[in-house]
């Protein structure tokens, strides 16, 4: 493995893990709406949020990279506050976050669906409001179902692929990431490489997983 | 004094239509299944949104459609020990009843653990209790939540006989030693008579009989 390897792998892992710590808190905001309340346009939002699981990648990507662009609405407005997106590390996270949401916003929604709304009803008889029952019985109930969307997710973000080539390239140093580096060794007839960033890739999504088994079975006990 | 008028929640067969002062300090309200005894009480608590209803307590308005008053659930004051007990099964026994975080103040940690015996069981889960104690917990859950009005929906519904005659004694020791106001939910007469003062029979959503002892 050579420096920028290592380097590659430093930032991939970094990006899904900025990325899911953004996503965590409305992702779990917006699978606690999900699930327990009903508003106007709550069907909209649903789909909206697992589009980016149905539409090809790539697609979202080029969705991203026009809002985020020199000319999007958002690009815009970033660009007057001096913050430039697309083609740079802040693209890589956008797109992880992007695709990585909907994983986590089922499985926390399927988690706080199976908590008993009675012992959040309970709770606010007792004198507590609905933040403190959120934080004290809500989540620690759906805890399993949350931690395993938050795995999910961030492996999800590990392998992202398609949406992150439109709207960040592959710059190396920059914006490059194992799957970018993967598909382009191998265009470049570098398989080697390509197998060994791919170990690499799934010894990292192993550990996340087994890492938070063992969590979940300590939990238990 | 508790005033429920013009009370409509519709259900899923027919409506819960009722106006009632009850003026007793415990009154039992009983009925068959499905009747819309729970569904009373969460309306009393706050968790059910009725189509009209005036609801008051000792003279504190908690729902009044006509006023657009309805307090959300924590700022009634109604301790609520439903059907299933709700114990948050991810807390030990010490954590449950003091989550309310009023720590008794008014009536007394020390009394309430004292008057229910559970003093040796704090540092127990609820889920390895058993359920004659796991139903003083939640009674001693409700009552340290400070509250105004107390809400027992069938304590004794889950529990077998010999349960119910070890529990029994505990609900006529809250009842005695707090003197906390009591609406208590039972299909079971005997069981009414031997707790209430007056006795409310509901019925399709509508009271069918009101009687003091």
């Amino acid at each position: 493995m050579t420096s920028e390897d290592w380097q590659l792998i430093r930032f991939t892992v970094w990006a899904a893990l900025v990325s899911v710590a953004i996503i965590l808190p409305p992702g779990l905001a917006l699978a606690w709406l999900l699930a327990r309340r009903s508003w106007p346009g709550k069907s909209v939002v649903e789909t909206l949020v697992t589009l980016p699981l149905v539409v090809p990648p790539v697609a979202t990507g080029l969705v991203l990279l026009n809002l985020f662009g020199r000319r999007g609405p958002l690009g815009k407005l970033l660009q007057g506050m001096g913050i430039d997106v697309v083609f740079t590390w802040r693209a890589v996270v956008i797109a992880l976050s992007v695709m990585s949401l909907p994983l986590l916003v089922r499985s926390a929604r399927a988690a706080f669906e199976g908590v008993n709304e009675r012992y959040e009803a309970i709770a606010r008889t007792l004198g507590r409001g609905p933040f403190h029952v959120f934080f004290t019985v809500s989540l620690p109930l759906a805890y399993r179902g949350i931690l395993a969307g938050i795995i999910l997710s961030f492996a999800r973000a590990l392998g992202e692929f398609g949406a992150t080539i439109m709207v960040a390239g592959n710059i190396p140093g920059k914006t490059s990431t194992i799957a970018l580096e993967i598909f382009h060794s191998v265009q470049l007839g570098n398989d080697w490489h390509a197998w060994r960033l791919l170990v690499v890739s799934a010894c990292i999504a192993f550990a996340a997983v087994w890492a938070s088994e063992l969590l979940l079975r300590k939990k238990t006990r | 004094m508790i005033r429920l008028q013009n009370i409509v929640l519709p259900l899923a067969n027919f409506e819960l239509s009722i106006s009632i002062e009850l003026a007793h300090r415990v009154t039992a309200i009983t009925g068959p299944s499905g009747a819309g005894k729970t569904s009373l009480l969460d309306l009393i608590a706050g968790l059910r949104q009725p189509k009209s209803a005036l609801i008051e307590v000792d003279g504190v308005v908690l729902t009044d459609t006509m006023r657009g008053i309805r307090l959300a659930p924590e700022r009634r004051a109604i301790g609520y020990v439903p059907q299933d007990l709700a114990l948050f099964p991810h807390l030990c026994v010490k954590r449950n009843i003091f989550y309310g975080g009023h720590g008794g103040a008014d009536i007394g940690a020390d009394r309430v653990l004292e008057t229910l015996e559970i003093e040796s069981l704090l540092d127990r889960r609820v889920t390895e209790i058993s359920g004659g104690e796991q139903q003083r917990v939640a009674l001693a859950r409700a009552l340290l939540s400070a509250p105004r009005l107390l809400l027992l929906d069938e304590p004794l519904g889950s529990l077998d006989p010999a349960l119910k005659a070890k529990v029994l004694p505990y609900l006529r020791r809250v009842r005695d030693e707090f003197k906390i106001p009591m609406l208590y939910v039972t299909h079971d007469s005997a069981e009414a008579a031997e707790i209430a003062e007056e006795t409310v029979r509901v019925e399709n959503g509508r009271i069918s009989r009101q009687n003091a002892r």
